[in-house]
């Protein structure tokens, strides 16, 4: 199949089935976190229930600019998976998601609310945490294959991991941040013990906060695809590791509580330098 | 061709003194505009011409004449700016003044007649695309500064008006930066190195109060010291390898050219104001505004850059050059993420820019120090979009100023309400600064692939460098797309000369975004294969791709600029339940109306000046030091 076919066929899976399978681990994330809360949890479909409803939503909005900001987020979020699935260069994946990030935070400072102000800066914050992170991840994987194509990487022969094993952990740490999960769920959180007020989306209602949700579940798989690229050559361990992470994830987030920014930010870039850095140069005097 | 290029030099220089003479009012409008046009056209008729050529043009032009009336200048100015120094009880730029006028005193006789450049005068692409930045941007900002020195002069009835002495020194300046990047001849390029100098320490100074004079007199002693070097190259370069070409550097052995070109490198870092050198552009802020755009954008720094991109092959080829280079471009990698991280903690907009200037600059010396294809393509790509967008952002907040009465980004709040235009302006230059798929960080970009290649270990410099800088432009662009209720538009009294600036450059940043494969393809390519032998191939399917998300950018800017009429319910932000009626205020805790204020992040603590700045002046001082130990 010659790679314009290819291209086209993954891009057309991911936007048909990513947001499929990203709902669906959302939903068995809430049950796994019920059962180690002690309780039952909703049903597995229960994320598409809530979207649903979402959209069902009237259009509340502060002011007319949020929605296409929004609109924006969501759209450069998608832009960021085509990019990866249709095996285009991951280094420019990692900018058009920090574009769509913000969109995002854009968005909540239009409002000029008070809370929506301080989830934005948090968010910000986050950014700075995480992104020397995800692209000394991608400098790791174009050191071991001599390629930013996904494609080429995914058709690389040695398994990636033997390589970054370093900056595979380092990348674990910072996908806590990006999944927004405890304890770095510092600018909005899923849980509602948290906060009071909802961070970065608090003027943010009905389609618009449907658009939010879809687009992270968007993300996700697009986090998790990374995830899957440092084992590809055995698509059976890939696919375990891929949700092994992702449980993982999971089960730190129902294990802490949420930290100071100073925290997500010292640490970050802690594990960066450590990890990150120490794989790029052991890559570099190989 | 030749007559093309030497009006360029001659013509603004020729301007300038008419200017002098001219009174302000309408015929200095006319003066300024009409030369600014032709420059500019001058300028693009030339790099037609240089590109259709597709190779270097080398021009024999001048004699020993030519030589002796350059002589005779530099000795002049160098005199000027002595007694200057000695009338404001500046010693220290004294000295160094003196001493560079004795060294060029002794060079002229003593060494000047032994060795000949075979020309003296030369073109190729990157010096077209210099003389487009210096032409079309520099006489933009000319132009803007009509209006903008008439209403500095009613802000600021306390400075004399100099206005006729202000248009002099940027008449010149342009004409020396003309000089300065068509000189092939190392004599001739230091003269106009110097002139560029003095052109900066006038303008600094022209406020003419206690912090400008400190100010314009730090830049000229940290850019003397640059000049010093310069002369010393010029001894070594003529004594060791007799030669005086920039175009033969890099046929020579590495053993005479080394000690030389680390000297020209130390030159180019103190113009561009890496660090440590880097208080003189801080301080250049107490300028007008245009003064920044021009020092920032078109002239002075740049001049320190290109002069490092022209040694850049130097670095490559000659033997042992890839370990001054490395010392070099690990400078600007310092240079790069300490000011980046520093740009966070500033307030002041202005200050932001200069800082994010400094950062981007050390970016392209990483570059230019490690120098092969690849990132001698990022450089001149950081060169070409930095200037525009930058000079759009300073004249950006020098219009804003004059019409809020603050540079403050704190007071910035909701700006695209009642200055659309000039906020329209600042968001365009600020995401041309960062943000994909546009400008910068195309060649942001390619400075990291070509890095890993390269160096892996400058990669991290540029990872974390590109995280913080993130951060300080968000938070503006936030500031200023803040939507508040019904503001005012104050629009109106922008000048005319002003908006057609800002509209001008707006739309030049988004066209080099949009034509970069163009610019890339017949401009770059064939620079970078004339300089290394080496092709550089942009990938089509990136380029696409790069293309679709521009589009998308502007698909989605459309409902923004012309809102339809939909159905929504419009609430006021959530503060607590304790919104009152009137919108952005509520009842506070002890009883009284509060209105909404939100201040941003600047975290001090961490990336406050206090704490980087002495780490990177004694960081780049010891790999300076390093660098220099190892040629001699």
């Amino acid at each position: 199949m010659d790679v314009t076919a290819t291209t086209v066929i993954g891009i057309l899976i991911y936007l048909a089935a990513a947001p499929v399978v990203g709902g669906l681990l959302t939903g068995a994330d809430r049950i796994v976190s019920a059962r180690m809360q002690g309780r039952y949890g909703p049903p597995l479909l229960q994320p598409f229930y809530d979207v649903l409803k979402l959209w069902q939503k009237e259009n509340i909005v502060v002011n007319r600019q949020q929605k296409v900001y929004i609109l924006g987020f969501f759209v450069f979020v998608i832009i960021t998976g085509c990019i990866m699935f249709g095996g285009g260069d991951l280094l420019l994946a990692v900018f058009a998601l920090t574009l769509a990030s913000v969109f995002l935070i854009v968005a909540a400072y239009s409002t000029f609310s008070p809370y929506a102000h301080i989830g934005a800066e948090r968010e910000m914050i986050q950014m700075v945490s995480y992104e020397p992170m995800v692209i000394l991840t991608v400098v790791g994987m174009y050191m071991a294959t001599g390629s930013f194509s996904a494609a080429d990487i995914a058709r690389h022969d040695g398994m990636l991991f033997l390589h970054l094993p370093f900056i595979f952990l380092g990348f674990l740490f910072i996908l806590t941040i990006k999944f927004r999960k405890s304890p770095f769920d510092i600018s909005m959180s899923h849980h509602a013990h948290q906060e009071i007020v909802r961070g970065l989306t608090t003027e943010f209602s009905g389609r618009d906060l449907a658009l939010i949700e879809i687009a992270h579940w968007y993300e996700n798989v697009f986090l998790l695809g990374l995830i899957y690229l440092f084992f590809a050559p055995v698509p059976v361990v890939a696919v375990a590791v891929t949700l092994a992470a992702y449980f993982l994830e999971v089960f730190i987030d129902n294990n802490n509580a949420r930290l100071k920014w100073q925290h997500a930010l010292g640490s970050s870039w802690a594990v960066t330098l450590v990890l990150g850095v120490s794989n790029v140069v052991l890559l570099a005097f190989r | 061709m030749q007559a093309l290029l030497l009006f360029l030099i001659l013509f603004p220089a020729a301007v300038a003194f008419l200017l002098l003479a001219t009174p302000k009012g309408r015929a200095r409008q006319t003066v300024v505009s009409v030369s600014a046009a032709v420059i500019a056209a001058a300028s693009i008729i030339l790099a037609a011409l240089v590109l259709s050529r597709g190779a270097p043009v080398y021009f024999a032009v001048g004699g020993h004449a030519a030589d002796l009336l350059i002589f005779a200048a530099e000795v002049a100015l160098g005199v000027i700016v002595t007694v200057i120094s000695i009338r404001r009880k500046q010693y220290l730029a004294m000295a160094l003044m003196l001493a560079g006028l004795i060294m060029t005193v002794v060079y002229e006789v003593w060494l000047a007649n032994t060795v000949h450049a075979e020309s003296n005068l030369f073109a190729d692409n990157l010096s077209v695309v210099m003389t487009l930045i210096i032409g079309v941007i520099g006489s933009l900002i000319a132009f803007f500064a009509l209006g903008y020195m008439e209403e500095y002069h009613h802000h600021h009835e306390d400075v004399p008006d100099r206005s006729n002495f202000f248009f002099f020194i940027v008449f010149a300046f342009l004409g020396a930066m003309n000089g300065l990047i068509f000189a092939n001849n190392l004599v001739w390029l230091f003269f106009f190195w110097e002139v560029t100098t003095f052109c900066s320490f006038f303008l600094i100074g022209y406020g003419r109060d206690a912090l400008a004079v400190r100010n314009s007199f730090l830049a000229l002693k940290l850019n003397l010291c640059g000049g010093l070097a310069f002369s010393a190259a010029l001894f070594f370069l003529t004594l060791n390898a007799h030669a005086i070409s920039l175009s033969e550097l890099h046929d020579l052995p590495g053993g005479a050219v080394l000690l030389p070109v680390a000297l020209l490198a130390f030159a180019g870092l103190t113009k561009s104001a890496q660090m440590p050198f880097s208080s003189w552009l801080l301080g250049a802020m107490v300028a007008p505004t245009p003064v920044s755009a021009l020092l920032h954008s078109s002239t002075m720094v740049k001049a320190g850059v290109y002069l490092v991109i022209r040694l850049s092959p130097v670095f490559a080829y000659v033997d042992g050059g890839k370990t001054v280079g490395l010392f070099v471009a690990l400078v600007g990698a310092v240079t790069f993420l300490l000011t980046s991280c520093m740009a966070i903690s500033q307030n002041d907009a202005k200050r932001v820019l200069a800082y994010s200037t400094i950062a981007n600059l050390g970016l392209i010396i990483v570059c230019a120090g490690i120098g092969n294809h690849k990132l001698a393509w990022a450089a001149v790509m950081l060169v070409i979009f930095h200037a525009i967008a930058k000079s759009l952002l300073f004249l950006s907040v020098g219009t804003a100023e004059h019409l809020i009465g603050s540079r403050q980004i704190e007071s910035m709040d909701g700006l695209a309400g009642y200055l659309p235009r000039v906020a329209a302006g600042m968001v365009v230059g600020i995401a041309g600064m960062f943000l994909a798929p546009f400008g910068m960080l195309i060649s942001k970009w390619a400075t990291l692939e070509g890095l890993v290649d390269a160096n892996p270990i400058l990669t991290i410099f540029v990872a974390f460098g590109s995280a913080v800088t993130l951060m300080f432009w968000v938070k503006w662009l936030g500031k200023i797309l803040i939507v508040k209720s019904a503001p005012e538009n104050v629009e109106t009294r922008v000048p005319r000369t002003q908006s057609l600036t800002l509209a001008v450059l707006s739309v030049m940043t988004a066209g080099v975004c949009v034509l970069f494969p163009l610019i890339s393809k017949y401009v770059l390519e064939p620079f970078i294969f004339e300089t290394y032998r080496q092709i550089y191939w942009q990938d089509m399917n990136n380029i696409a791709t790069l293309l679709i998300m521009m589009a998308t950018v502007v698909v989605l800017t459309v409902p923004l600029v012309f809102p339809g009429k939909q159905e929504r319910h419009f609430r006021p932000q959530y503060l607590a339940g304790a919104n009152l009626a009137e919108k952005e205020k509520f009842h506070g805790a002890m009883g009284q109306d509060i209105q909404i204020s939100l201040k941003s992040l600047y975290l001090q603590g961490i990336f406050g000046e206090s704490r980087l700045f002495p780490l990177g002046v004694l960081s780049t001082l010891i790999l300076i030091i390093i660098m220099l130990g190892v040629v001699v």
